[in-house]
């Protein structure tokens, strides 16, 4: 995919660390680097996955471009536009044209609202439609991602949660935004369901023209929906490249042990997988090792691994990778 | 997406389920709960004998009939007379309309304040240490000298302001919920702290939803449930505190009568005429009892997961 000139969101330096507090004055005595220093770009229409490990940074950096957490430093910009900074009203209005698919349909839903309300707060808090028109509207809604309209009067306990989630889509797409944030969308759901999902966001975002930053921790999954898939470890980006060259030729050894561990459906390929199983455990981000963070885990480590940390390097087209040894 | 639509949900009644309001389905589900209809049921009664009964029973709670002192119960007098010779039915009707009145204005200062202040203390982290803090202070504050001290203060301008009665009304009101707020508070906090985190609070804040509406649409019905229980258990300790200030002499005067008043005064008599504490007695626990299972009612009517579909 060609890089188009205008990308719908962009981070530059997209840090957040959280602060740890300490005894009777709640002094900060350290941080929690979770996202540290992102650059990367979200063209129009395409789908750029995010994976990597539980507690790698992958949701708070979704949570930080819809402005749900403010960032530590970096900037993000939507349409071109500086957004870090934007406050009160001026954020309120920008909020319909990005929205978010959580991960646990069981939590994201109100359980004391009923569907028909919760899919319809969006268009009345923005003033959007009210009366006959937000019934319809949420009817047209509830019809688009797959479920019957009569279920408005419903609450959310009284579903599965394949619907719930599909009810979150609906909500989400309530005020026609142009971006949308899943985090983790399918993480909660049976495989079956999980297909279905998938497909109904991807049926979306070719009807409605959606931008996706799809995060995950399913590689297979990612490599379905996504156009462009960036890795994450330990709050840093170590590789981003298009889902094809990624899966055919990862350059990162993180990347490499991860796409090691996930499973073939092909016996014969399957009986030769080489899993590269990794050393250790993840260090902790309050405390990131010096030089590569992946320096500690690395079956390939040189001594400077630990000494410098590795540029962002473009080594193809559109593949870009942050490691010492990689060519 | 053929699978997700399990038609068999919704064939049967689709028009029928188009207007259904919220406040019928509560209606619907507590109706359904025989413990609260007959709460209801009792409280009405209550209530309404209070009420009307005075016009019916039309003795004087005051009047002083020293020759039928100690009677038992008879056509003249259904529950007795005391030491003095009023009528007790008489005055268990007049002290039943200022404890039920005293009873739930006090639960509802303390509900509205506790309410308030947890709600604040959990949602907003900056007030939260403040908030919490002078919660800890009511709690620690002792009830009695402090009770001393306020009327002592401000019985004599109130009374001059609102007459005796209602001027005194409104300082045992004031005194019992200034003092019962903080229990709430404390637990209406616990559950905004958990629900300020919870995916359907962000999902409100990425749609733009305002602050004001988050807490009105999202946190509070979702606390609803241990606000109701200290609202039913407020009343029972409303009513039985104002008791213990009018024995100590803080609360009404000793001849205007109020159901704690006439338990504390009939149990100097209760080998002579039982039914002098059997009766306001009775009165107190019926009308906590029933507004405990109101209560009870309510909490379940309005948990869409308990109500059934």
């Amino acid at each position: 995919m060609p890089p188009e000139p205008t990308p719908l969101v962009a981070v530059e330096n997209l840090t957040k660390h959280f602060p740890i507090l300490r005894g009777v004055f709640r002094r900060e005595v350290g941080s929690v680097r979770a996202v540290d220093g992102l650059d990367f770009a979200i063209h129009p229409r395409e789908t750029l996955g995010l994976v990597g490990e539980s507690g790698c940074g992958k949701s708070t950096v979704g949570r930080m471009i819809l402005r749900l957490y403010a960032p530590t430093a970096g900037r993000v910009r939507f349409r071109g536009e500086d957004i870090t900074a934007l406050q009160g009203e001026a954020l309120r209005q920008l909020r319909p044209h990005m929205q978010m698919i959580f991960q646990d349909p069981q939590d994201s839903l109100n359980p004391r609202m009923t569907v028909g309300s919760i899919v319809g707060e969006p268009l009345r808090e923005h003033g959007a439609a009210a009366g006959a028109a937000l019934r319809e509207r949420v009817e047209a809604l509830l019809d688009a991602v797959g479920l019957d309209p009569a279920f408005a009067n419903r609450y959310p306990h009284e579903f599965s949660g394949g619907q719930r989630q599909r009810i979150g889509v609906a909500r989400a797409l309530a005020l026609n935004p142009e971006f949308v944030v899943c985090d983790e969308p399918i993480a909660a759901l049976d495989v079956s369901i999980q297909a279905q999902v998938v497909n109904l966001l991807k049926e979306l975002q070719e009807r409605l023209g959606l931008t996706y930053l799809f995060i995950s921790h399913d590689l297979r999954m990612v490599r379905h929906v996504a156009d462009r898939v960036a890795v994450m470890y330990l709050g840093k980006i170590v590789e981003l490249a298009t889902s094809d060259a990624l899966y055919e030729e990862p350059l990162h050894p993180y990347t490499r042990a991860l796409l090691s561990a996930v499973p073939t459906h092909d016996p014969e390929r399957e009986a030769t997988r080489k899993r590269i199983i990794l050393e250790g455990d993840v260090p902790s981000p309050a405390a990131p090792p010096p030089g590569c963070r992946f320096s500690t885990r690395c079956p390939v480590a040189v001594a400077e691994c630990s000494e410098r940390a590795p540029e962002w390097r473009t080594l193809r087209p559109g593949h870009q990778v942050a490691c010492h040894l990689a060519e | 997406m053929p699978a997700a639509q399990s038609s068999d949900l919704t064939a049967p009644s689709r028009g029928l389920q188009r207007h259904r309001s919220l406040w019928m389905d509560v209606w619907l589900a507590f109706r359904n709960h025989t413990g609260a209809l007959v709460g209801a049921g009792v409280f009405i009664a209550i209530s309404l004998a209070v009420a009307l009964g005075p016009l019916i029973h039309t003795v004087d709670p005051h009047y002083l009939d020293i020759l039928a002192k100690n009677e038992g119960p008879s056509l003249k007098h259904p529950m007795g007379t005391d030491n003095l010779g009023r009528d007790t039915l008489a005055q268990v009707l007049a002290g039943g309309r200022i404890s039920l009145a005293v009873g739930f204005t006090a639960m509802m200062i303390a509900l509205v304040l506790g309410t308030l202040v947890g709600v604040l203390a959990g949602y907003f982290r900056q007030i939260d240490g403040l908030l919490m803090r002078l919660t800890d202070m009511f709690l620690a504050l002792p009830l009695l000298p402090l009770l001393l001290v306020v009327i002592m203060l401000f019985r004599d301008s109130l009374r001059a302001a609102f007459g005796p009665e209602t001027g005194i009304f409104l300082l045992v009101v004031f005194i019992i919920g200034i003092t019962s707020w903080m229990q709430t508070a404390r637990i209406v906090r616990g559950d905004v702290l958990a629900l300020r985190e919870r995916e359907f609070v962000t999902a409100a804040r990425s749609i733009g939803t305002r602050r004001r509406r988050i807490i009105t649409r999202h946190i509070l019905p979702n606390v609803l449930s241990p606000i109701m229980v200290s609202a039913t258990l407020g009343i029972a300790n409303a009513i039985i505190t104002e008791s213990a200030l009018s024995f100590l002499g803080l609360g009404f005067p000793p001849d205007f009568p109020t159901w704690g008043r006439l338990l504390f005064d009939g149990a100097n008599f209760i080998s002579v005429t039982p039914e002098r504490v059997l009766w306001p007695g009775l009165a107190i626990s019926l009308t906590v009892l029933s507004v405990n299972y109101i209560g009870d009612g309510l909490r379940d009517a309005l948990d869409p997961r308990l109500r059934g579909a």
